[in-house]
């Protein structure tokens, strides 16, 4: 179990681990085979961006202003970045869109969740987290797009360090 | 054929809680398997969540998603009784729905 959670964080560690290996030149095949993660066929392109900033302009909107009425709860340190719980409630009024964006994992953004009218701006999920990043919570309004984020720390291998 | 999704959905007050598992292995494409090749991506794509036929949640997904999915939501004008049907579509074009009752 502790073996593979290791492997697993150390792949899906992803772009750094990838071109770390890439750079010793130990795996030639595997780097030249790595362009993108995501599936054949799968075109939105909001998952290719790769910073906060790219999912906003791909979502639609142009900028994202940091918020307090969004509650972000995440743990500070995830000894698992596997499964690291996500919990999203924002306060703002017309919240039609809450997504989870990590800006180091290989694609910034994790999930976004449409909220229709009728439906309260909460949600809870599960989320991998590749390493050591802020977790971002993007939500959009009427208004435009607003953030909130945390830190969550990653803690890989060892026995929870 | 994915395993069933464990879905309760719970009134509390005028406000319906949604906590689903779905069973699904997330692969990101980044993942090597035990015989060192890397294992194909393989992730739910879309999620939809409806209370009998009124869209209550939509949602996309990244590979970033973890195994096995948890989610909850919370949503109005729901009663005792209502279906809550939830239905997932991944990366590999498969696709599996199934239904709770609110109560």
């Amino acid at each position: 179990m502790k073996c593979s959670r290791r492997r697993f964080l150390q792949v899906t560690g992803g772009g750094s681990a990838l071109a770390l290996l890439a750079g010793t030149g130990l795996m030639p095949r595997l780097a030249a085979a790595a362009p993108s993660p995501l599936a054949a066929g799968d075109t939105r392109k909001q998952f290719e961006a790769q910073t906060l900033d790219e999912v906003v302009k791909a979502l639609g909107g142009t900028q994202a202003q940091a918020s307090g009425d969004i509650d972000l709860r995440a743990p500070e340190i995830a000894e698992n970045g596997a499964v690291v719980p996500i919990e999203i409630e924002s306060r703002l009024a017309g919240t039609k869109l809450i997504a989870i964006v990590s800006e180091k994992n290989p694609h910034a953004l994790s999930a976004a969740f449409h909220i229709p009218d009728g439906t309260l701006p909460y949600i809870a999920t599960r989320v991998k987290v590749a390493e050591t990043s802020k977790v971002t919570a993007l939500v959009q309004t009427d208004k435009g797009f607003f953030y909130t984020d945390r830190l969550v720390k990653v803690t890989l291998g060892g026995c929870g360090g | 054929m994915a395993d069933p999704m464990k879905i309760r959905a719970t009134l509390n007050g005028d406000v319906v809680e949604v906590k689903v598992l779905m069973a699904h292995p997330m692969e990101t494409g980044l993942r090597k398997g035990s015989d060192g090749k890397p294992v194909p991506a393989h992730y739910i794509e879309t999620v939809k969540v409806a209370c009998n036929d009124r869209e209550v949640l939509s949602a996309d997904w990244g590979p970033a998603v973890s195994k096995n999915p948890f989610l909850a939501l919370r949503f109005k004008g729901g009663k005792q009784g209502d279906k809550v049907t939830i239905t997932w579509t991944d990366s590999a074009g498969e696709s599996r729905s199934d239904q709770a009752t609110v109560g």
